[in-house]
């Protein structure tokens, strides 16, 4: 097993496949009366957040219990960081203290793979500026896997803000690895330069891709990474990419809908969508908590 | 499991002595099948849980002959010990195996957990912290196919095939049909 979970493209077959069948036992442990394995009793971990977030933070911090170990959460709100300390000073502080793991979340894209270079422990990328967020694109390729049975040979089309989407980016890399083809869908102003480098199809319709999918993961219009005007209006925008009742009538019977979250309901997915039996939204919450036990386990299970 | 690994599957044939063959085997079974049956009130409020790799199947095997001499069925499962071996650090991390547990769980029953060889005990230590999350039995037993001593935890089996002594230096092969092809115990020096 590899030491850091920096990037989706650290994972190879064998290893993603490893993953998510390790997440797939651990998922029964939360149909038990004790949710808890004694598995990294004394190992520490840090989640190191310098970034807003619900569902990752919350949701490493209950794997990270689940296995047992302590878990140290920092948020750059209300830390030495409002007074000007640098990451580098913020890690050695973290190397002194013992963690055996630190999980961060930076708005700067690569600022993962600088940790990794300052301390010891292991280093699992949550989310790095429009970088990546190798733990989504697991859990992610885990949900298409328990609902549609495989994930080779899959059509999963990605659409909306590509651009800005670091998901996007983890699961394009960890679906190519698991043998599923993807599409981005997006307006021009969207789509990265340098996509047809990447091992994917793109389209700028929507409605053309719609009936040959087996996955429709939205994405999240990231406002605040927006310095520019990217699109001529939010209704606009919702007219052409936004997923309505009337396009997931065009999907296959067998299709599911996704959304990485936090959701603009309205803007790229209708609320009867979110809400509906083909969406996987929730799934995804509770599927990410065995995804990251598994992460965590084979990261820090083995050889202290 | 045997501790440590009894077997990898398609290993050397010719290294080592037999010392259970296939006939033998199935007769070990069965004799602890009827040793079960005795010992339990004709196999009453039983369940049988076998330790990944090759308590499972063996677990499966003693089900089988309890309803063949009985016709009592008696559930069998498996329950993986992995997340709660003590030696997770010394070695690297495992694949999880597979934990199944009858529909109903294990609350009030008498489990008897099946393995394949009993050596340092260490391997049902971790089985007992297992079942002490999955609910509380009303008892627990174990049987194993060998115990080959050298026991490092104060642990015995309630049920055994066969007691084989061995040195520190040699292991214990088993192997099994569903599994590895075939019904054999085989004693070989350590490379």
């Amino acid at each position: 097993m590899i030491r850091h979970l920096l990037s989706a493209a650290d994972l190879d077959a064998p290893t993603a496949t490893l993953v998510l069948d390790t997440a797939a036992e651990l998922a029964g442990l939360a149909g038990r009366s004790v949710k808890k394995l004694p598995t990294l009793r004394g190992r520490t971990m840090v989640n190191l957040f310098y970034e807003d977030s619900t569902r990752t933070r919350i949701s490493f911090e209950a794997a990270a219990k689940r296995l047992s170990a302590d878990v140290i959460t920092f948020s750059a709100k209300g830390s030495s960081v409002s007074k000007g300390e640098s990451l580098k000073d913020t890690a050695l502080t973290l190397q002194s203290m013992g963690a055996d793991a630190v999980v961060i979340r930076h708005s700067a894209s690569g600022a993962p793979y600088q940790l990794a270079g300052w301390i010891d422990g292991s280093v699992v990328n949550a989310g790095d500026g429009t970088h990546e967020h190798p733990t989504q694109a697991l859990l992610d390729a885990y949900t298409m896997r328990s609902r549609l049975g495989r994930l080779s040979g899959l059509t999963v089309a990605i659409v909306g803000d590509v651009l800005h989407s670091r998901v996007a980016r983890s699961n394009v890399l960890l679906l190519n690895t698991l043998g599923a083809n993807v599409t981005l869908v997006g307006p021009p102003t969207l789509l990265p330069v340098g996509v047809d480098s990447w091992p994917v199809k793109t389209s700028y319709d929507l409605d053309a891709v719609l009936p040959t999918a087996d996955v429709v993961m939205m994405l999240r219009v990231q406002r605040e990474r927006m310095d520019d005007a990217f699109f001529p209006s939010q209704r606009e925008y919702s007219r052409r990419y936004g997923l309505d009742a009337a396009r997931m009538r065009r999907l296959p019977d067998h299709a599911i809908v996704m959304h990485p979250g936090p959701m603009n309901r309205g803007m790229e997915i209708a609320a009867e969508v979110a809400d509906s039996p083909r969406s996987t939204i929730v799934e995804q919450v509770a599927n990410g908590v065995s995804v990251r036990m598994a992460v965590l386990y084979l990261l820090l299970g083995g050889l202290s | 499991m045997a501790y440590p690994p009894a077997v990898e599957a398609g290993g050397k044939q010719a290294a080592g002595k037999a010392v259970i063959t296939g006939p033998d085997l199935t007769r070990i079974v069965d004799r602890m099948a009827h040793q079960i049956l005795e010992k339990t009130d004709g196999a009453r409020d039983c369940v049988l849980l076998g330790i990944p790799t090759r308590g499972v199947p063996l677990a499966h095997r003693l089900a089988g002959r309890i309803h063949a001499f009985e016709g009592v069925r008696v559930p069998a499962g498996a329950l993986d010990i992995t997340l709660y071996r003590d030696d997770l650090r010394l070695r690297g991390a495992r694949a999880v195996g597979h934990t199944d547990l009858p529909p109903g769980g294990i609350d009030g029953l008498r489990v008897i957990l099946v393995d394949d060889v009993l050596f340092s005990g260490r391997t049902v230590r971790a089985a007992l912290d297992a079942l002490k999350d999955l609910g509380r039995p009303r008892a627990v037993q174990l049987a194993v196919l060998v115990d080959r001593g050298h026991r490092e935890l104060p642990i015995r089996a309630d049920y055994v095939g066969k007691n084989i002594p061995t040195a520190l230096s040699e292991q214990v092969r088993v192997r099994l049909t569903e599994t590895d092809g075939t019904d054999e115990v085989r004693l070989e020096a350590t490379a």
